[in-house]
């Protein structure tokens, strides 16, 4: 496919401390200031599409696009609901959001675009929203992180909005949304008490940041499994926002990444990350797995294993 | 007072397919039908709940996932739109529900006193779960009882599926003295498929019936492995071999919900009631009931 323009990339977290309680720690306010860096950001940049990859919308049937023009509700979170309702409008590039969903299903995965009244989205894509784009000033899009879906179709899903992007000459942003460690406190604690939850999750987050500090996409992309060995939760198969943000952000290390806060969410690792395309790479992949481009299915290992 | 009691314990699974099929009022989508075999099953131990005098229906939710502790609903009513996350095209349910707050108050204090992090949930905006819809609808379609929503602590995300079953036993032993406490009489209901590897695609007609089939065989064994234990009236064995049949078949008893129920009811030596088995979208369903009482338990299926 032709460049896609993408102006840049923001990782950031889906807790809905920074949107619902900043004052709560200090940690909170900094990661609320963090993500208004980012608002401003977008704000002055040329930007015409906001592009979210959220982890808290798992999805079963293929990959499910955000297709309604105007989704309102009021949202409350599973867990901290005591913190306070979220009540959202926001306002969807549906033209955009059937390209996506054409060009994944161009690609060889099952895609649909979901448009009803009342559709429940997730805590992630409402805090990102609401705190990058408060006005609605620029239409979004969501896309789901299927529960199964594995590597080859991450990156395959991540080329589809590469592809989505460059056939309709959008300048995006693209925002993926996830925890670094994402194990939280399993009690209830004093917001000012929060802290990363342990020592090692502590010391692989500042690693991840490092990586994004440096602008290595491609490499973090390429440590996703040790990541999600490491310190991801097992709830489900793989860390694969890295995976999906670069395949999206075109596959390489030339980036100026800028970490711009790193704190405890509930024990959580939150992180609000930009990384803007730029000349020059630094540093080379750690390792290099399969590239698809395109998705033909789960490989029947059963079937062919005796080959 | 009389001592509370539990005078039934219901596996009821939330396919919301099941709902979609029998087109009620509350639900916008409309369907041809589908899944007879589990929707029939549900109708026969709707009748049989007729015939029972109860107070408030229990369940416990795999999809209120909470990470801290589990919460309680703590409103009397709730009212708005269902929508499924995973499903919309199927489930889009507007409820109206009530909720016996003095029932979830008194579990979540008896449970927090045995240790277990809990928190009331007192927002007026939350929105109920589809699992819960599900099960109370198919079990209940008059909607003419209480209930108390219980959350799914993920422990086994968090730990493993072992810890899951001691920590659901636990709330499931807190439960039943926080019943017999209340002098209420009460139907647990667990809300949650066996078997639970979907299809990753829909057919174009989802209730196409041509199209159902469980996931692999190997799915459909463990499933059948369980379904005899309970016939057999061996369920401390089913919970004992939990943690391997979650893992091996992804199961959705991963929540909690099977273990909490049976530590509930003191791990039932009388056979289950069998009222239906089939598959949704590639997972195993079982529909089954626990009857405390000899003279009224009956050979179903
Ligand atoms: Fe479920």
């Amino acid at each position: 496919m032709s460049d896609s323009e993408i102006l840049f990339g923001i990782y950031c977290p889906p807790h809905p401390q920074p949107l619902l309680s900043p004052e709560a720690s200090d940690g909170y306010g900094k990661l609320r200031d963090a993500f208004e860096t980012c608002r401003k950001r977008i704000e002055e940049s040329e930007a015409d599409l906001i592009l979210v990859y959220s982890t808290t919308w798992p999805s079963i049937i293929g990959h499910q696009i955000q297709g309604h023009p105007e989704p309102e509700w009021v949202h409350v979170d599973d867990d901290f609901h005591y913190l306070g309702s979220m009540p959202y409008k926001f306002k969807i590039d549906t033209e955009f959001a059937e390209k996506f969903r054409e060009s994944a299903e161009s690609r060889g995965l099952q895609s649909r675009t979901v448009a009803y009244d009342g559709f429940p989205i997730d805590t992630g894509s409402i805090v990102a929203l609401k705190l990058l784009n408060p006005d609605n000033r620029i239409p979004a899009c969501i896309v789901s992180s299927n529960m199964y879906a594995n590597r080859a179709e991450t990156i395959v899903l991540g080329k589809s909005a590469r592809d989505a992007i460059a056939a309709q000459g959008k300048k995006a942003v693209v925002v993926v949304v996830s925890s670094l460690s994402n194990r939280m406190f399993t009690e209830h604690i004093d917001p000012a008490e929060d802290r990363i939850h342990s020592a090692k999750d502590d010391e692989w987050n500042k690693k991840i940041l490092e990586f994004f500090g440096n602008g290595r996409l491609e490499d973090l992309s390429q440590l996703s499994r040790e990541i999600h060995g490491q310190i991801r939760v097992q709830k489900v198969v793989a860390y694969k926002p890295a995976w999906w943000m670069s395949a999206a952000m075109g596959q390489h290390n030339n980036y100026t990444g800028e970490v711009l806060a790193y704190e405890a969410l509930h024990g959580s690792g939150g992180a609000v990350v930009v990384l803007t395309p730029s000349k020059g790479s630094v540093g080379d992949k750690e390792f290099d797995e399969d590239d698809v481009e395109h998705y033909h299915g789960d490989r029947g290992v059963l079937d062919t294993g005796a080959l | 007072m009389a001592k509370g009691e539990i005078v039934l314990g219901c596996l009821a699974p939330h396919p919301p397919h099941v709902v979609y099929a029998e087109n009620p009022e509350q639900n916008e989508a409309f369907a041809e039908g589908g899944w007879e075999t589990l929707r029939w099953g549900y109708n026969r131990l709707a009748r049989k709940l007729k015939s029972i005098d109860y107070d408030a229906m229990v369940i416990f939710t795999p999809h209120w996932q909470t990470y801290i502790g589990t919460h309680f609903l703590g409103l009397p009513k709730f009212k708005s739109k269902s929508v499924d996350p995973v499903f919309p095209n199927l489930f889009r349910f507007n409820y109206d529900i009530s909720v016996d707050v003095e029932l979830a108050e008194k579990m979540c204090e008896v449970a927090g006193e045995s240790g277990i992090v809990t928190k009331m949930m007192r927002n007026p905006d939350f929105r109920i779960d589809y699992g819960t819809i599900t099960s109370c609808h198919m079990l209940n379609p008059e909607w003419d009882k209480p209930l108390v929503t219980i959350s799914s602590n993920r422990n086994a995300h968090y730990y493993s599926p072992e810890v899951m079953n001691e920590q659901a036993s636990a709330l499931g032993i807190a439960c039943s003295k926080a019943i017999e406490e209340s002098g209420k009489k009460v139907v647990l209901i667990s809300s949650h498929s066996l078997s639970h590897r979907h299809f990753v695609t829909e057919s174009p007609l989802p209730e196409d019936m041509s199209r159902e089939h469980i996931y692999n065989h190997s799915q459909y064994v463990w499933d059948m492995k369980l379904v005899d234990l309970m016939r057999d009236g061996k369920m401390k064995e089913v919970i004992d071999i939990m943690p391997e049949f979650t893992e091996q078949t992804i199961a959705e008893t991963e929540a909690g919900g099977l273990t909490w129920m049976m530590a509930a009811m003191g791990y039932p030596e009388y056979p289950a009631e069998i009222y239906g088995y089939q598959s949704v979208i590639g997972t195993g369903n079982l529909i089954a009931a626990w009857d405390p009482i000899e003279a009224t338990r009956e050979i179903v299926l």
